[in-house]
Order: C-alpha cells, then structure tokens, then sequence
C-alpha cells in the first residue's frame, strides 16, 4: 500500500511528459461560478425541464384532465438540479476534460467571496457545509414549532388537514435529509483531514460537488411547498406517494439528489480516511471521532444507493405509470416499505454514530483522562454499522409480511443495542477518578449521554414485538426518535461546534452565552419530548390533528417547551453572531489544551494545513502521563524517520515527509 | 489509581444504586404497573401491559445505574480551578479487562433473557394482537374463532361479520370473552388497524388479507384509530367500539344482518381482500389454496352465483 502524502499529483509534477492542452480563459469574476449563477442555472433549468416534460406529456389523457403533468415537474426539478450544478462551477472541470483543455485551478483568493462559490480547500467546504445544514435545521425548527401550534388544541385547527399534514412531512424530511449530513458535512469534511495529518481530502471536487448537490436537495424538498406539498410524511410510503399531487415528485426528486449527495461525501470520507493517513497514523492511534466517520462513511456508501433506486422506482410508477408499489397490478407496497427501511435503518446509524464520535473526542479533553477503551469504542462503532443493515423490518412488525421473522429482527435489533451500549462504556470509564472542567462541550456531551440514553432504552421497548403493537406509529416512537436525534446527534453536533469553532473561525464562543444556550436547550428539550412518550403510551397515533380530549394538558406542555426550545437557538445565534462577527475574540490556537492533531497546527490553519506532513507518534490521548509525549513530529526530518517511524513506515514517501521538496510550498493544495 | 479508594467508591455506588433499583421497581411494580395502557380489556392487551411492565422493572435499574454513576463522578470527580494537577492517566485508565468483558457480558444476558421473554411473548399469545399476514404461523387454540374483516378506507373503518351473512357496518361490536380474528384489509393505501384497548394493531395493505387475534374478557369500550399515515384526514380517522356480553352481541349481529340485508345483497360478495374485480382476475391475492367463496373460507358467507 502506497501512501501519497503529497499534496497533488498533476502531470507536470510527477514529471510526466503531458500532451500539449490548450489552457481554459479565465472568466471575469462576476460570470465564474458562484452562488448566484447557481440561482440562475436552477430556475433556467426548472423552466426548460417543466417545458419539455408538458411537451411530452399533454398527449396523455391523465394529464390533461388532471390539471398536473408529473412528467414536467420531475424534469423541471431534474433539470433544475443539473442547472444549479452547472452554474456552481460543478461540470466545469468534466467538460472541460472532455474537451480536450486542461481546466485552471480556481484563482487563490482570499476574500470572503471564496465561500460563494466552488472550492477545493475542505476547510472552506467545511464552512459552507456548516451554513446551509444550519439553514436546514432553521427551517426544520419553524415547521416543528408550526407543528406544535397546531397540536395546542385537539379539536380546533389553525391549519387545514391539507396544509398541516404537509407541514408534518416536510419538517421531518427537511430534518432527516439534513441529520444525514449534519455532522459528516461540516465536522467531518474539516476535521478528517487534519485529525489523520492529510493536506487535503482524497477527491476535492467531488467534496465540493456533494456539497452543492446537498444544497440543491435543499431547494428541492423545498420546493415540495410550492407544489402542494406531500401527504405522506417523511416516509413516503405508496401506494399514497402514487396518489399524491406534485409535492410527492419534489420529495422523490429530493431524496435522490440528497442520496446522490450523501454517496459522494461518503466514498470520499472512506478513501481519504483509509488512504490519506500520515506516517504513523496507524490504526490504533486513529482519532476515534474518525472511527466513527469511518463507519458512517461505509453506511452512506451503502445503504443510500437503496434509497436513490427507491425513488426512481417510485418517480417511474408516478410518470410512466408502471406498477412498481401498486399490488393490483403485480407491484408491491411492501416493496417501498422495504427498500425505504432498507436505507432507513442505517440512516439512523448514519444519523447515532458521529454523534458517538463528537462526545468520545470531547471527554478526554474535559476529564483530563485518555479515552476508557479505545479499541472496544472502534469496535463497537464498526459492529453497529454491521449490524444496522439487519434490523430494518422492526419498522414493520405489524405490517403483515413474513410474520415468522419477527423473532429473528426482534434479535438483531436488540443484539445491536449492546456495541451501542459501548459508548456508556467508554463515558463511564473516562469519568473515572477524572478531573471534570464543565466547559460548554463537555456540556453538551454529558447531556447527549443522558439523552441518548432515555431513547435508547425506549428503543429495547420498541424492538419488543408485543409492546409494540401498543407503541408503533404513535407518539412514544416520535420521542424515542427524538431522543436519539434531536437529544443525541444534534447536542452532540452543537456540542462539537462550541469545541471546534475557535479552531475553524479563529473566534472564541462566548461562554456565558453558551452554557445559557445549553442550559435552555437542555432543559426544554426534555420537557418538551418526555411528555411525548406518555402521550403516546394513551394512545395519541403520530401525524394527526386531532387527539383525546384528555391528552390536551401534556401536549401542551410539549407545545410550550417546544416554542422556548426553539428560542434557545436564539441564544445559538446570538452568540455566534456576536463572538464571530461583532465583537471577536481572537481565539489560541489550542484553548481547550487537547491533544488533538488538528489542535497543534496554527489559526487560522494555513491552506496547505500542515507545512510538512507530520510524523504521528501517539494516539490524542496520553493526558495524564508525565512522560510529555508528543503527539505528533509537525517538522519531521529524516533522522526521526529513520529512528521513531521506520518500523511504520513502510508506507512513506520519504521525499515529501522530509520535505525535499514542495513542504512549504505555498501553493494551494491542489493544481 | 490509587488502590484504596477503588472499593470504597464502588461499595457507595453499589449502595445507591441497589436502594433506588429496588424501591423504584416496588413503587413501579405496585402502583404504577397494573395501569399500564393499553388496559386489560382483552388477552393481547393484558399481555402488552404486562410485556411493557416486564421491560421497565429490568430497564429501570439499568438506567439508574448509569445515572447513579453519572452523578456521583460529576460531583465527586469534578475539577476545581485552584488544583491543576492533572488526573492519572497511564495504561490503567485505558481499559480494564475485568470491567470491559464484564460490561459485555452483563449487557449481553440482558439482551438475550429480554429477546427470549419477548419471543414467548410473542407466539404464545398468537402474535399478541399484531398483523400476521394472510397466512398466520401462531394461531390460537381456540376452536370457536369469531371472524371479522376490517376495511380500511380513505378515511374510515368499516367492519364486515362473515359468520352473520357479511353485513357491513360502521360499529365495531365484539362479545366478551370470545377469541377474535381481525381480517384486515383495505381498498386504496396503507392504513392501520389500531383498537387501542384491545391491543391490537394491524396494518391494512390494499389486496392483502392481515390477520391479528385477540380473545376478549370483560365488556369495555374501546377507541380504534388508524395508525398509519393514509393522506389528508388520517388525523380524523377513528371511531369507537364496544365489548359487549355474548347475548347481547348476537341480538346485535342478527337483527343488524335483518336489518341491512337489503344493503348487504348490493355489496361485493364476501372475500379476504377486495379488488378492482372480485374475482381477483386483475390481480387480486388470496391465501394459498383458498377460494375466496368456499364455504368453509367464509366462514359460511354465501356468494351470488353460487
Ligand atoms: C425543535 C425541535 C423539534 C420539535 C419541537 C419537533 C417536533 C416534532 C413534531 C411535533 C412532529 C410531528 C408529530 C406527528 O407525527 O404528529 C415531528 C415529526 C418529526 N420530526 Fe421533529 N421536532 C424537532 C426537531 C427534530 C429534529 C432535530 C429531527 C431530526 C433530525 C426531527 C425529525 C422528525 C421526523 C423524522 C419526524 C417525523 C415526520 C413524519 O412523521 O414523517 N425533528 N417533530
Ligand atoms: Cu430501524
Ligand atoms: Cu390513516
């Protein structure tokens, strides 16, 4: 195995005797890729795709009488995507390679205009992935606190059954789509790098890409509003979906271009963190926060791509008019529901296991102990990724198909609660006779602990064939669900914000702030989904308008925590605002005095992230040895090559670690 | 670790823990548990209350312990800003055989007594009152079998009584003490049969006949609520039930099926499930080797033609 630990190999680098190329122009700045020709080659798109789509379809009686042409609605989004791609900049490379060009790395800029438009640095793609998956879950948040309005009263309606069930679907969508990506996006895509010791990720623009498609997955299931929205909530199951008006193609449309987002980021996060590992970077001393992205990286390659054929299928039985989910005529609707699950299942792992990752990271630093278990945590982060693509018919016990299978997804589901428990495992053991520094992180990381707890246990209750025929499809499943997503990856996330940002903006946090964002986030989360389990042990089913009578004091409840939940992001927002922008507070480079790899370069870290490529000599978590061991050489030579790595480093290429040539180099990473 | 100390926080920690375990698991067990939903209005229900309560008594001192831990690190083992030594690290606090392949252990036996009650839970009852599709492998052992087809549409229930001429009707009655197989079907999407206090759910799949049993005990009133998302009015889609005694059920049941014989004469014959043609020509799924209008499959429900 060959480990390039430069940073690039273009053709005149490595010395080969490329054909002559004819040199692409550069643009002037305001007609290069950028957000808002982005903007323009998504509405150009739609309106092109949309005209096509009526050409082909208004011969078809179904279309004409029924006022809608699903056929133009999925090639306008279609198109539209494929607009917006074009306008970020995203086909230049490919078209320009087919051309016969050799495309221009994009001009170096330093400017804040860099975070507009198409990048190759992660640490930019990082950013950006930061503000629209918090885009994301702004929107999700107004349409939960919409949700909860209405859910005030049990008889009288703020919304029509039309508008309300398409504020249900679209909220858990917009949530689910941006769960998928809200950690591996913005902390995975700046972190990896820098915690394996890489100046850059395995394929830059295909970093890029998956960012942009990511974004128009936004504007897509977006655009399920404008079309009627979708009746069918976030799990889209048919024969309704064939039944639904023009939302449904947004849904379909968006989860295939979200999917498409998610395999990219996913395949790149595997090669970088399996090939881009420094010298010494060996597989015991990996950071276990990368474990963990390892492991969701391996889900989102594998399961998503279940997901994207699922709504081709379900798109051709809206379009085309096949039958791929309608049992009349030789489909099935089990079909959906199993290949839905199918990818369903592990998108939940996809959506625990960075969360385990951030919160493991955070408590050797905040206890001021190495991490209880290392190996156990690694394993046990693999072992649930196995495990998880067994399990996924717990989510139709009830639904008829293959009865005598229920003992056998009763067992995985529950056996799999055991390489989950480990995290417990490894907290407990970290606490251990430990120092505690209660700073914001180590917050957010105890509270993602207990919260994940309540809704792991609720989910032993669930996999339990009898209890759950009481509890499925009813409110005790949306706050198991709750718990282990809102309660465990999101506090986590923000757990792993307030830890990292001072590294990826240069600015501290405010303290105070933070810890009354936590203290309110904390409090009124709970407050707001414990309820939610009573509610729905009484029998309140998930996603209606209408309940009992007497289930009206703790919906309420639910109802007001929910509004100061929301407001808690307020505090979020302010404090970011504040500490980033209007009154910054330059930030160390290591305030929290962590071990970490990403945690010894300079802030800002450079382009290039590391002058020479480090020479790792331990795992981030010797805390309390007296023996000073660094964690990493950061200017390696030859003479700690020869002695401390040799017997490792078989994989090196000793030219670029001694730093012969290019160490320095201030070019941007890649030509 | 300073060797000591070890015993004399584990003994605390075990104290707490076991003095909490214990007397949450009495309050639950005497006060809580017996009030359970979904009630005990039916065997499947009952078994769902005591399946749940079974799971809290062993879920509770898990949590707890977890918790009990959490407190008392966050409080015994918190920094204090003047002493700045750090804690000892070393190999030691990296691991520690003995706890890990203990942990393991414990929660593996957990896991695997919780999946083998839930098991027998599950077959003994005849699938506890979940859907076992068209061809039920857990049936009950009892020979009087009360059938009734349940249709879901958009968005109502409507329940058919094979055994009383296949009338339809809008009211779901049931006699006491009377084992119950609850066909479920549907004729458009997915919805779910849910009668909440009789603890049973099943999903209503368009040309799929859902089996669920129950055996009923006393007289009640139940809610039935679909527990399936089936498009603008699922929120609006229940209706209520009632468990009455078998006397009174049979004047029910027969002077309905006087009554709506008219009506019943217009309905499609009986059958499992419901295609665009009822002959199931386009299609339509029947359980292996049933005919949908063999006497015995229709539990004496006649059909035109025949
Ligand atoms: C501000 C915090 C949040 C509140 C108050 C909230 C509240 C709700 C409510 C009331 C429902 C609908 C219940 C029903 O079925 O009638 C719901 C559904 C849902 N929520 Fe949230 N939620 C929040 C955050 C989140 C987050 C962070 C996620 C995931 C990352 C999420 C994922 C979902 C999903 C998947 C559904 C199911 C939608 C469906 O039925 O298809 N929510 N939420
Ligand atoms: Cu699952
Ligand atoms: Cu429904």
């Amino acid at each position: 195995m060959a480990i390039d630990t430069r940073e690039s190999v273009s053709a005149e680098h490595s010395g080969h005797t490329a054909p002559p190329v004819r040199p692409t122009r550069r643009r002037p700045g305001w007609l290069g890729p950028h957000l808002g020709r982005a903007l323009v080659g998504a509405v150009g798109g739609y309106a092109f795709g949309h005209w096509i789509g009526n050409v082909i379809g208004s011969g078809y009686i179904n279309v004409q009488g029924s006022g809608q042409n699903d056929v133009a609605i999925v090639l306008g989004l279609s198109i539209g995507v494929v607009g917006w791609l074009a306008g970020a900049g995203m086909l230049d490379y490919p078209l320009a390679k087919i051309a016969g060009r050799e495309p221009l790395p994009p001009a170096p800029s330093k400017s804040w205009t860099r975070y507009l438009g198409p990048a190759l640095d992660h640490k930019v793609i990082g950013l950006q992935y930061t503000v629209v998956v918090l885009l994301f879950f702004f929107t999700g948040g107004l349409l939960a606190m919409a949700i909860r309005t209405e859910l005030l009263n049990p008889t009288s309606h703020v919304f029509g059954p039309g508008t309300y069930i398409s504020v249900v679907s679209e909220h858990g969508t917009i949530m689910m789509m941006m769960a998928s990506s809200i950690v591996i996006g913005p902390l995975g895509n700046w972190l990896v790098p820098l915690m394996i010791g890489s100046r850059r990720m395995a394929f830059p623009r295909v970093e890029s890409f998956s960012l942009w498609i990511f974004a128009a997955g936004y504007l897509v299931i977006l655009a399920a509003l404008p079309l009627g929205g979708f009746p069918t909530g976030w799990t889209g199951y048919a024969p309704l979906q064939t039944q639904a008006t023009g939302g449904m193609d947004a849904y379909l449309v968006g989860f295939a271009v979200i999917g498409i987002g998610m395999i990219c980021a996913g395949f790149n996060l595997l090669a970088t963190i399996i090939n881009y590992r420094a010298p010494g970077m060996t597989w015991s001393r990996v950071p276990i926060f990368v474990w963990s992205v390892l492991a969701t990286a391996a889900l989102l390659t594998l399961a998503t791509p279940t997901l994207v054929a699922a709504g081709l299928f379900g798109v051709l039985d809206r379009t085309a008019q096949t039958a791929f989910f309608v049992n009349e005529h030789g489909g099935s609707s089990y079909l959906w529901e199993n290949l839905f699950w199918f990818f369903g299942h592990p998108e939940v792992y996809i959506m625990a296991l960075p969360g385990f990752g951030i919160v493991a990271e955070i408590f050797p630093v905040f206890t001021r102990k190495p991490l209880f278990g290392y190996r156990i945590a690694a394993a046990g982060m693999i072992g649930v990724a196995l495990l998880s693509f067994f399990v996924w018919q717990h989510h139709i016990f009830q639904s008829g198909i293959n009865p005598d299978m229920r003992p056998l997804f009763m067992l995985t589901t529950e056996l799999i609660s055991i390489p989950t428990g480990f995290i417990f495992l490894n907290t407990m053991g970290t606490l251990w006779k430990a120092k505690i520094r209660y700073e914001v992180p180590m917050l957010f990381a105890l509270a993602m602990g207990f919260n994940f707890l309540i809704g792991g246990i609720s989910g032993v209750f669930l996999s339990d064939v009898p209890v759950n025929v009481t509890v499925h499809g009813s409110f005790f499943v949306l706050a198991h669900f709750h718990y282990t997503i809102m309660g465990g990856l999101v506090f986590a996330f923000f757990g792993g914000l307030y830890y990292w940002l001072p590294k990826m903006t240069g600015k501290m946090m405010d303290r105070r702030l933070g810890k009354w964002h936590f203290w309110a986030m904390f409090i009124f989360f709970n407050l707001t989904f414990l309820p939610l389990f009573l509610v729905g042990l009484l029998g309140q089913p998930r996603r209606v308008f209408e309940y009992a009578q007497n289930l009206q004091t703790l919906n309420d409840v639910s109802s007001v925590s929910a509004f100061f939940l929301g407001a808690s992001f307020l505090i979020f927002v302010f404090n970011f605002v504040k500490s980033i922008f209007l009154e910054p507070k330059p930030a160390p480079p290591n305030p929290w005095n962590s071990l970490g790899l990403e945690w010894q370069t300079p802030t800002p870290v450079p382009a290039y992230n590391f002058a020479r490529i480090p020479v790792v000599l331990a795992d981030p978590y010797h805390y309390g040895t007296s023996d000073g061991q660094a964690v990493a050489d950061l200017g390696p030579r030859t003479l700690s090559l020869a002695g401390v790595v040799a017997p490792a480093a078989g994989a090196l290429d000793a030219q670029a670690v001694t730093g012969e040539e290019g160490s320095a180099d201030p070019r941007p990473p890649i030509a | 670790m300073n060797g000591g100390g070890e015993t004399h926080h584990f003994r605390r920690l075990g104290v707490i823990w076991a003095v909490l375990a214990v007397a949450f698991d009495l309050v639950y067990y005497f006060a809580i548990g017996p009030h359970v939903p979904p009630g005990t209005l039916t065997s499947t229900a009952s078994g769902a209350q005591f399946d749940f309560n079974i799971l809290f008594l062993v879920a509770f001192p898990v949590m707890a312990a977890v918790w009990v831990y959490w407190a008392y690190a966050l409080i015994v083992w918190r920094g204090s800003k003047s002493d700045l030594a750090e804690p000892e690290g070393g190999p030691k606090s990296r691991g520690h055989l003995g706890i890990q392949v203990g942990w393991i252990a414990t929660t593996t036996v957990i896991v695997l007594g919780v999946f083998v009650f839930g098991t027998v839970e599950l077959i003994v009852p005849a699938g506890a009152g979940g859907g076992e599709g068209p061809s039920p492998i857990w049936t009950p052992t009892s020979h009087e079998v009360l059938p009734i087809q349940v249709i879901g549409q958009q968005w109502q229930f409507t329940y058919r009584y094979p055994t009383f001429g296949g009338f339809e009707s809008r009211q779901l009655m049931v006699p006491a003490g009377t084992t119950i197989a609850f066909h479920v079907t549907s004729l458009d999407v997915i919805h779910s049969f849910w009668a909440y206090q009789l603890g049973v759910k099943a999903d209503a799949n368009p040309s799929v006949d859902n089996v669920a049993y129950t055996t009923t005990k006393q007289p009640g009133a139940f809610t039935v609520r679909c527990g399936e998302l089936c498009g603008l009015w699922h929120g609006a889609m229940y209706n209520f039930g009632k468990v009455v005694p078998k006397a009174q059920f049979f004047v029910w049941a027969q002077s309905t099926e006087h009554r709506s014989a008219a009506n019943t004469k217009n309905l499609p014959p009986f059958a499992y499930t419901y295609v665009p043609d009822a002959n199931g020509a386009n299609g339509g799924y029947y359980p292996d080797n049933v005919d949908p209008y063999s006497k015995v499959e229709t539990y004496g429900a006649t059909s035109p033609g025949k």
